[in-house]
C-alpha cells in the first residue's frame, strides 16, 4: 500500500511526497482533480471532434461550472458543516463576486457594445447616464477586480457576521436573517438605479485579459483555473479545519456555550470562518461568470442559496470532499433532469431534501462508513509504515 | 307635475306620430329643425333656446350632440341620433320621437358639427340639468362638475338650487361652488366672505382657486409703484387667503397621514394573516415550516377551484372558500407533520431543509395540475368600491374588509389558545413537553393539531391574498421571508408581538413608500429589521421566564 501511494507521487519532490502521504483525503481530492482536469483538457485539445474520446468544449464549460459550484459548496460546508451556521444567503457572496467579475468584463467590451460607447456599458447608455457611477471606478483593471472579488464578499461577511455573532444571533434566526439579507440584495439589484444592469444583469461579454471568451482555448484555460482554485480552496479549507482554530470552530458547532465557558470568544472564530467562507464563495462566483457569460440578480434569489445547502446536505456535511461530491452529483442530476423532463426536477429536488434529512443525515459521504473505516485503517497503517521507514533511515 | 307629464309623454312618444310630439313642444321642434341649417356661430344661441324649453328630451339631444352622435339626413334635413352597427351601417333614431329608421350608409347622413367652446357650453348645461335630478348623488356629481369652472350663469342657477336643496352634502358643495365663483368674479367683500367658506373645504377646486388668488395678489403687489401699498381690504383678503391655504394644507397633511396609516394597516393585516399561522407553528411549537407560504398558496388555489365549481355564486364563494381553504391547508399541514416533521423533532435546521423540500414539491404539484400561469380569482361585488369620507380621503372596501377579517382571525385564534382545552394543551406542550405528557396530554396529537391549525390559518390567509395578488405557484414564496421576519420581530411565541410587529412593519413600509418608491422601501425595512434583530435577537417582546430558552 505504502509503496504504491509513494510510487504515484514519486514524481513529486520528497517534501511534497511526505505531505501527500500524510493527508489522505486532501491528496486524494487534489489528485483526482488533477487527473480529471488533465484528461478533459487533453481529450478536448488532442482528439478531433468526431473521435470517441473527444470531450466537447460545451462539456468542458459545463464541468467548469460544476467546479465553481463545488467551490461554493465547500464554502457552505465550511460554515455549516464545521461551525453549525446554516447560511441561507451564501448565494449573496457568490453573486457579489460574480458581479465584481461581471463589471470588469463589461468594461472590457469597450466600444464593441450596441451603442459603441467606449466608456459606458450599454445599459447605462440606455438609461441616459453620462458618466460611470463612482463604484464603477477602477473596474477596468484586472487587479482591481481581483481585489474586489475578495474584498466585497469578505466585507459583507465581516459586517454581517460580526453584527450577528456579537449579539449572539444563532440557529434558525441566523438562517432566516441570512435569507433576508440575500433577498434584500436581490430586490436592490433588480433596481435599474443601482447601476448594475437591473433585471438583465451584466452580459454580452467579449473577452478577458484580451482573450476571447468564445474561443475554445480560453474556455479550457478557465476550466483549468477553476480546477486549480478549487484545489487551492480545498487545501485552505483542509488546513483551516485541521488547525487549532478549526478545532475550536468545530467545538463551537458542538457546544457553543461550553467553548465560551472554557474562555474562548466563539463570536470571533465564527466571524473569521464566515469571512473565509464568504471569500471562497465570492471567488467561485467570479470564476463562474466568464464561463456562463451572464450574471443577473436571479443569482441572489433565496432558492439558489438553499440549493447550495442541499448540495452539502446530500454530499455529507462536515466532510469537505462530501460537499464537492454533493455539488457535482446534484448539479449533474439537475442538468440531466431539466433536459429530459423539466417538470420532474423540482419534485426530485424537493424529494431529495426530505429523504436526505430523514434518512441520510450524514449524506453520501456517510453512506459508506465502511469505506471511511477502510481509509482510516490504511491511514494508520501508513503512519506506522512511515514511522518504520524513518527509524530505518536513522539507524 | 309638469315634469311628470312630460316624462309620461316621453314614454308614450315612441308609439305616437310625429305630429303629436310637435304639438307637445313646438319651440323644441322648431329649434331642432333649425339645427341642420345653422352655422357654428349661431349654435350657442340655439342650444340656449333648446335648454329654455325645459323638455325632458334635452338631455338626450345635448348628450348626443356632445358625443358627436347627432346627424341629419341629407335628403329631408331630419335630425337623427345614430349609432354605428356591426355591419358598418348607421342605425338611426328620430331625435324627438325615438322612432327607428332603417340603417343607412354614412353618405346619406351629415354630422352636426360642434367646436370646443360649444362642447364646454353643452357640458355646463348638462351639469345644470342634473342639478334638479331627484337622486342626491347625481346632484352632487353635477355640482362637482360645475365646481372646477363656474361661470356667472351657473352660479345663478346654483343659488336658485341652494334654496330648494335638502341634502346636506349637496348644500355644502353648492356653497363651495358659489364661493369659488365669488372669489373669481365677486367684489372684495364677497371675496373675503368666500375665502372663509373655502377654507373649510377639501375640494381640490377650492385649493386651486385660493392659490390662484394668492398669486394674483402677489403679482399686484409686485406691480405697485414705490410708496404705494395694497388697500386695507386687499390686505385682509391676502391674509385670509394665506390663512385658508395653511388650513387646507394642514388638513391635507392630516388626511394624507391617515391615508398612509390606512394603507399601512391594511398591508400590516395581510402580513398579520400570513405570519399568524407561522407564529403558532414556529412560535408555539418551535417548528420552522418553510412550506408555510405554500399553505397560503394552497388556500388561494382552493378559492380558485371553488369559484370554478360555482361560477354563478361569485359573490358568496369567499364564504365557502374560507372553511374549505382552512380544511385543505390544515389537512396538508397535518400530513406534513405526521409524515416528516415529527421524525425531526429537536433538529430545527433539518426541519427547515425538509419543509423547504416539501415547499418545492407543492409548488411543482400546483404547476403540474393548474399550469405555471397565474390564475384569475374574481372579486365579489361587495369587495369593490370605496367608502368616501371626503374629497381627498377614501377607504377602499376590500382593504377595509381585510383589516376587519384579519383582526377577527387574530382574536379568534387568541380565544382558541387562551380559553379552550385544546389551547390549554397546546400551551402546556409548548412550555414543558415531558410534564404535559406526565399529565396525560397526548403530545403527539397536540402537535399534529397545532400544526394543522397553523397551516389552516395560512390557508385562510391564502383566500385573502387571492383577492389582492395574482394566484400562481410562487404566491407563497414572496411572503415567507416577510412572515418569518414579522414573527421574529414581534418576539417568538408572543401573538400580541406578532400583531404589533405586522402593523408597524406595514405602516413603516407605506410611510417610506412615497419618499423612496416601493422597492427601496421594502429593502430599507428588510435591512432595518436585520439590524434590529442583531440588536435585540429576541424581538420586540421577548419571552420571559424559564421556557424562554
Amino acid at each position: 500500500m505504502t509503496t504504491s501511494t509513494q510510487s504515484i507521487f514519486s514524481f513529486l519532490p520528497p517534501s511534497l511526497q511526505s505531505l501527500a502521504t500524510k493527508m489522505t483525503s486532501l491528496h486524494f481530492v487534489v489528485t483526482t482533480l488533477f487527473v480529471a482536469t488533465l484528461y478533459v483538457s487533453f481529450c478536448n485539445l488532442v482528439f478531433e471532434p468526431g473521435s470517441a474520446l473527444h470531450v466537447s468544449t460545451y462539456t468542458v464549460t459545463l464541468l467548469g461550472k460544476y467546479l465553481c459550484y463545488a467551490l461554493l459548496a465547500l464554502s457552505v460546508d465550511l460554515v455549516w458543516g464545521y461551525c453549525g451556521i446554516l447560511s441561507l444567503g451564501h448565494g449573496a457572496f457568490f453573486a457579489l463576486g460574480g458581479y465584481a467579475m461581471g463589471m470588469y468584463l463589461m468594461r472590457q467590451i469597450g466600444d464593441r457594445g450596441v451603442y459603441g460607447n467606449p466608456e459606458l456599458p450599454d445599459f447605462m447608455v440606455f438609461l441616459n447616464w453620462d458618466s460611470l457611477p463612482w463604484y464603477w471606478a477602477g473596474s477596468d483593471s484586472f487587479i482591481w477586480m481581483a481585489v474586489m472579488v475578495v474584498l466585497i464578499p469578505g466585507l459583507l461577511a465581516y459586517v454581517f457576521g460580526s453584527m450577528a455573532f456579537k449579539s449572539r444571533v444563532s440557529g434558525v434566526y441566523l438562517s432566516i436573517m441570512t435569507q433576508a439579507m440575500t433577498y434584500a440584495l436581490l430586490l436592490a439589484f433588480f433596481r435599474n438605479e443601482m447601476g448594475f444592469g437591473g433585471n438583465n444583469g451584466l452580459t454580452d461579454f467579449k473577452d478577458i485579459l484580451g482573450f476571447s471568451l468564445q474561443s475554445d482555448t480560453t474556455r479550457i484555460v478557465l476550466f483549468i483555473i477553476t480546477a486549480v482554485m478549487l484545489a487551492i480552496g480545498y487545501a485552505i479549507s483542509h488546513y483551516i479545519v485541521k488547525s487549532k482554530m478549526g478545532r475550536v470552530v468545530t467545538a463551537i458547532r458542538d457546544s457553543e456555550s461550553r467553548v465560551r465557558f472554557v474562555g474562548y470568544k466563539p463570536e470571533n472564530y465564527k466571524v473569521w470562518i464566515f469571512v473565509v467562507s464568504g471569500v471562497l464563495a465570492g471567488i467561485a462566483g467570479a470564476l463562474y461568470v466568464p464561463q456562463v457569460g451572464i450574471i443577473n440578480p436571479g443569482e441572489f434569489s433565496p432558492l439558489n442559496s438553499i440549493e447550495m445547502v442541499i448540495w452539502v446536505a446530500i454530499g455529507g456535511r462536515g466532510t469537505l470532499y462530501g460537499a464537492i461530491i454533493g455539488a457535482l452529483v446534484v448539479s449533474y442530476a439537475k442538468t440531466r433532469f431539466t433536459a429530459i423532463m423539466p417538470e420532474a426536477w423540482l419534485f426530485a429536488l424537493g424529494g431529495l431534501f426530505v429523504l436526505v434529512t430523514l434518512f441520510l443525515p450524514k449524506g453520501l459521504a456517510g453512506l459508506a462508513p465502511q469505506l471511511i473505516a477502510k481509509f482510516k485503517r490504511s491511514d494508520s497503517a501508513k503512519a506506522a509504515d512511515t514511522a518504520d521507514t524513518k527509524s530505518e533511515v536513522k539507524s | 307635475m309638469l315634469r311628470i307629464c312630460c316624462l309620461l309623454l316621453c314614454m308614450l312618444l315612441p308609439c305616437n306620430s310625429f305630429a303629436e310630439s310637435t304639438a307637445s313642444n313646438p319651440e323644441l321642434t322648431s329649434a331642432i329643425s333649425k339645427l341642420p341649417k345653422n352655422s357654428l356661430r349661431e349654435l350657442p344661441k340655439l342650444i340656449e333656446t333648446i335648454e329654455a324649453t325645459e323638455s325632458p328630451k334635452i338631455k338626450t339631444i345635448l348628450t348626443s350632440l356632445l358625443n358627436g352622435d347627432l346627424y341629419y339626413i341629407r335628403a329631408n334635413k331630419q335630425v337623427v341620433r345614430v349609432v354605428k352597427n356591426t355591419e358598418g351601417l348607421y342605425d338611426q333614431w328620430h331625435i324627438l320621437t325615438d322612432e327607428q329608421y332603417p340603417a343607412v350608409t354614412k353618405s346619406k347622413l351629415k354630422k352636426i358639427r360642434t367646436n370646443n367652446s360649444i362642447r364646454g357650453q353643452i357640458k355646463s348645461v348638462l351639469a345644470l340639468l342634473d342639478l334638479s335630478h331627484k337622486d342626491p348623488s347625481v346632484r352632487l356629481e353635477a355640482v362637482k362638475r360645475i365646481l372646477d369652472n363656474p361661470d356667472k350663469e351657473s352660479t345663478a342657477r346654483l343659488k336658485k338650487r341652494l334654496a330648494k336643496e335638502s341634502d346636506e352634502a349637496v348644500t355644502q358643495t353648492i356653497q363651495v361652488a358659489i364661493s369659488v365663483a365669488a372669489l373669481k368674479f365677486g367684489s372684495l367683500e364677497e371675496q373675503i366672505a368666500a375665502v372663509s367658506v373655502l377654507a373649510e373645504s377639501l375640494e381640490p377646486a377650492a385649493n386651486n382657486v385660493l392659490s390662484r388668488t394668492k398669486e394674483s395678489l402677489t403679482e399686484k403687489t409686485a406691480e405697485l409703484a414705490e410708496g404705494e401699498t395694497l388697500s386695507a381690504q386687499e390686505k385682509t383678503l391676502q391674509t385670509a387667503v394665506n390663512k385658508a391655504l395653511d388650513k387646507i394644507e394642514q388638513k391635507r397633511d392630516i388626511y394624507s397621514f391617515a391615508e398612509n396609516l390606512f394603507f399601512g394597516i391594511s398591508l400590516g393585516s395581510v402580513l398579520l394573516l400570513a405570519a399568524i399561522g407561522l407564529a403558532i407553528t414556529f412560535g408555539v411549537m418551535g417548528v420552522i415550516n418553510m412550506a408555510h407560504g405554500e399553505m397560503m398558496m394552497l388556500g388561494a388555489y382552493t378559492t380558485y377551484v371553488i369559484q370554478q365549481m360555482f361560477p354563478e355564486l361569485i359573490n358568496y364563494s369567499l364564504f365557502m372558500a374560507i372553511p374549505a381553504a382552512f380544511l385543505v391547508s390544515g389537512l396538508v399541514g397535518i400530513l406534513i407533520e405526521r409524515g416528516v416533521i415529527r421524525y425531526l423533532k429537536g433538529r430545527p435546521l433539518e426541519t427547515l431543509l425538509a419543509t423547504f423540500g416539501i415547499s418545492l414539491i407543492l409548488q411543482q404539484l400546483v404547476r403540474t395540475i393548474f399550469s405555471p400561469l397565474n390564475r384569475q380569482v374574481q372579486a365579489p361585488d361587495w369587495m369593490s368600491g370605496s367608502l368616501e369620507i371626503n374629497p381627498i380621503f377614501s377607504l377602499t372596501y376590500n382593504r377595509l374588509y381585510i383589516i376587519i377579517f384579519s383582526l377577527a382571525v387574530f382574536f379568534a385564534l387568541m380565544l382558541i389558545l387562551k380559553k379552550t382545552p385544546l389551547g390549554l394543551h397546546v400551551r402546556a406542550v409548548a412550555q414543558n413537553r415531558e410534564m404535559a405528557r406526565a399529565l396525560s396530554i397526548k403530545s403527539d396529537w397536540v402537535d399534529a393539531i397545532t400544526f394543522g391549525l397553523g397551516s389552516g390559518i395560512a390557508g385562510i390567509a391564502g383566500v385573502v391574498l387571492s383577492q389582492l395578488t395574482n394566484v400562481g405557484p410562487n404566491l407563497g414564496q414572496s411572503y415567507i421571508i416577510d412572515s418569518f421576519l414579522v414573527v421574529v420581530f414581534g418576539g417568538v411565541g408572543n401573538l400580541w408581538g406578532t400583531l404589533v410587529a405586522a402593523m408597524s412593519l406595514g405602516s413603516m413600509n407605506k410611510f417610506l413608500e412615497p419618499l423612496t418608491g416601493s422597492v427601496l422601501a421594502n429593502i430599507i425595512v428588510l435591512v432595518g429589521l436585520v439590524l434590529f434583530i442583531q440588536k435585540r435577537p429576541k424581538g420586540l417582546f421577548p419571552q420571559k421566564g424559564r421556557s424562554a430558552d
